[in-house]
């Protein structure tokens, strides 16, 4: 955090925040030197403990985006960041994924000068976030079965964002072919509805509103017994192509790889359109993000160029199977169960690995036997092995993917060291 | 209810044995295609030939299957399922000439005669088994392992848990199991038996870490199982191994 810059943000803070803020920064500089981390959570605890109410005093008088869902939430404020970073002003943004208080706190505070903030906030949270930030517009991209041991059932998550955002006065985009993400933006005062796609669906068979069986149709849903369906769209993502309210198409040339991306995109799109942002000029910035947070990320290893794919949930696992590179790359699966991932491994059954059939697969993880029991399920043929290297070693091939889950994704970045 | 799903996995032959696998569109909250897999793998390895019917809540659920699933849901999906399965009396035709029935966490409520809906209110469940499920103090959440009846043969279970039901017996139904870690039906015991019906609050993939469970379901449809090829057991084993010895407490 600068602070040789007067008059800045931080020195119209009360004291004690600006103390806050100040010994939290040098905390966060502390953990990063003695790598224990990005630094990007331990500041905004301790600023916290010494203000309890840092965040909203950090975020007073700055126009506030939240991004929040299931899967997505890094990657679409990397996008949104880029898009607005086009306006010319500076753009706090918790960028590495600290995504609960601390870690918004910890963005802002090194940004005191940026006028506009980006902030992935986890499902939970949104609601609290919402008000400690007072949100110009809060970004909804899908919800689905998730470390089910430690959050709470999807429908009762998809309630309480219905009641908070009925009572907000932000603007909302939401993703309108998720149906459990519709009905709880469904009584927003301002929403902007994007077509962005759901490729998995088996979280919403179930209308939201009265539990009755969800109709599909095409790309249209509703339900057969209430009259709750899927609300009219402004933004369209139709395969390649992105529509804007104006009915303009125009092609989304990505660096970032699959449909998922192609969604957060026009998500992103229309965030950026309510700062001003038009669709080229946005869509000039989106094409420079090639990686965000290790994702996607290519590593040269021992003559293997990996490319490093983060899922951490059935949704996420049948995005990341879906932009393999084809047979005969060799495929690298890595899963761990810590508490951040989820104690439980129950959801390997709700992945379908059959198409792995035929290739070289190889698995990893401190959950590696659950992952192979799994495997050996779909007939898939594997080897396991207890690390990447020896991997690659097997392998002898001149590219290789790899699919990790959350914490199984940070060892393997950080045996492969800065660069992912 | 228009349309019966039709058997998979080949053609209909009078010997195989068949797995219905009830309302994956409801009831499939977390990795509950593991029992039919498992179900099926099991049957394959000893040669014995399998049929599959995978059953969504818009279709008819077929009166001539040999082993039911029912898996776990939400509480919404769990009324809806229970209200469908009540209304269409397949499954309960089913039981009746001596079906096996495998139901797991919300499905095992609903087997029994009433559980708790999404306000807490009771809800009128298919009475298979004669058991009432009710809303806990707290969400059992974790590992769980439970010492089977002997009178079952089977091996300690091990699976997840994840969970606020606490479940009462009738006279008639057994307890499934002794709980040596976790919560289980909240008094000590863990499922419920009785005849070829069984429930349990193992969740999802309970078959996976528990292939003599597995194998008392396929017992009960075709009499002495032919034995399985050690060599395809290696990993499941390892598993069971590595599962319990990360559990901190012991019998």
């Amino acid at each position: 955090m600068s602070t040789s810059s007067p008059p800045s943000r931080r020195s119209r803070l009360p004291l004690r925040a600006r103390l806050a803020t100040t010994v939290g920064g040098a905390a966060g500089r502390a953990s990063r030197l003695a790598g224990r981390g990005d630094g990007s959570v331990i500041g905004g605890v301790i600023g916290l403990r010494l203000k309890p109410d840092l965040l909203s005093l950090l975020a007073r008088g700055r126009q506030v985006v939240l991004v929040t869902g299931t899967n997505g939430k890094t990657t679409t404020t990397r996008l949104i960041t880029a898009a607005l970073g086009t306006l010319g002003q500076q753009v706090a943004s918790n960028a590495f994924g600290a995504n609960m208080e601390a870690g918004l706190v910890s963005a802002l505070a090194r940004a005191p000068d940026a006028t506009m903030a980006v902030l992935e906030v986890d499902e939970k949270y949104m609601p609290t976030m919402l008000e400690a930030t007072g949100a110009r517009v809060v970004v909804l991209l899908n919800l689905s079965r998730d470390q089910m041991d430690r959050a709470a059932e999807i429908w009762l998550l998809a309630r309480r964002w219905r009641a908070t955002l009925a009572a907000a006065d932000c603007r909302v985009i939401a993703n309108a072919d998720d149906p459990l993400v519709a009905w709880a933006a469904g009584q927003a005062k301002k929403v902007t509805w994007v077509a962005a796609g759901q490729r998995w669906h088996d979280d919403s068979w179930c209308c939201p509103n009265c539990g009755s069986h969800l109709r599909r149709d095409g790309e249209d849903w509703y339900c057969g017994e209430c009259s709750y369906r899927r609300p009219p769209v402004s933004w369209v993502l139709a395969g390649e192509e992105v529509i804007d309210p104006t009915g303009r198409s125009r092609t989304l040339e990505l660096n970032l790889p699959g449909r998922a991306n192609r969604s957060n995109a026009v998500i992103a799109l229309a965030v950026a359109d309510v700062f001003g942002v038009g669709v080229t000029q946005a869509l000039g910035a989106l094409e420079h993000v090639r990686s965000v947070a290790g994702r996607y990320t290519r590593i040269q290893r021992r003559g293997c160029d990996l490319r490093l794919l983060l899922a951490k949930n059935p949704a996420g696992w049948l995005e990341a199977l879906d932009i393999l590179a084809p047979a005969p790359v060799p495929v690298l699966l890595a899963v761990n169960a810590q508490v951040v991932d989820g104690r439980d491994t129950s959801w390997l059954w709700d992945v379908d690995y059959r198409r792995l059939r035929g290739r070289q697969v190889f698995v990893t993880g401190e959950r590696r036997t659950d992952l192979a029991v799994r495997l050996e399920a779909d007939e898939v043929a594997f080897r396991v092995v207890g690390s990447v290297d020896e991997a690659v070693d097997l392998a002898r091939s001149p590219a290789m993917e790899v699919i990790a889950n959350y914490t199984a994704f940070q060892q393997i970045r950080a045996v492969l060291g800065r660069e992912a | 209810m228009e349309n019966g799903p039709g058997w998979g996995g080949g053609p209909q032959r009078p010997s195989a044995i068949r797995l219905v696998w009830i309302y994956p569109d409801l009831l499939s909250t977390y990795g509950d295609r593991g029992n039919l897999l498992v179900l099926a793998r099991r049957a394959r390895l000893r040669g014995l030939p399998v049929e599959i019917a995978e059953v969504n809540s818009d279709q008819r659920v077929p009166m001539d299957g040999d082993i039911y699933l029912l898996g776990g849901g939400e509480d919404l999906p769990q009324v809806l399922a229970s209200r469908r399965l009540g209304a269409a009396g397949g499954l309960s035709a089913a039981v009746g000439r001596g079906a096996v029935v495998l139901a797991v966490c919300a499905g095992y409520q609903i087997i029994g005669t009433e559980f708790g809906g999404p306000e807490g209110e009771p809800v009128q469940g298919l009475g298979l088994l004669d058991i009432s499920s009710g809303r806990g103090e707290r969400r059992g959440v974790g590992e769980i392992v439970a010492d089977v009846d002997p009178a079952l043969g089977v091996e300690r279970l091990t699976g997840f848990e994840n969970h606020q039901g606490v479940t009462r017996r009738g006279p008639d139904v057994k307890p499934l199991a002794t709980v040596v870690t976790g919560v289980g039906n909240g008094d000590g015991t863990e499922g419920s038996y009785s005849g070829r019906v069984v429930g349990t609050y193992l969740h999802g993939p309970a078959l996976v870490r528990n292939p003599g469970l597995a194998d008392l379901l396929l017992g009960w449809v075709v009499g002495a199982l032919p034995p399985i090829d050690p060599r395809q057991e290696e990993l499941v084993k390892d598993l069971r191994r590595e599962r319990l010895a990360a559990q901190p407490a012991t019998a």
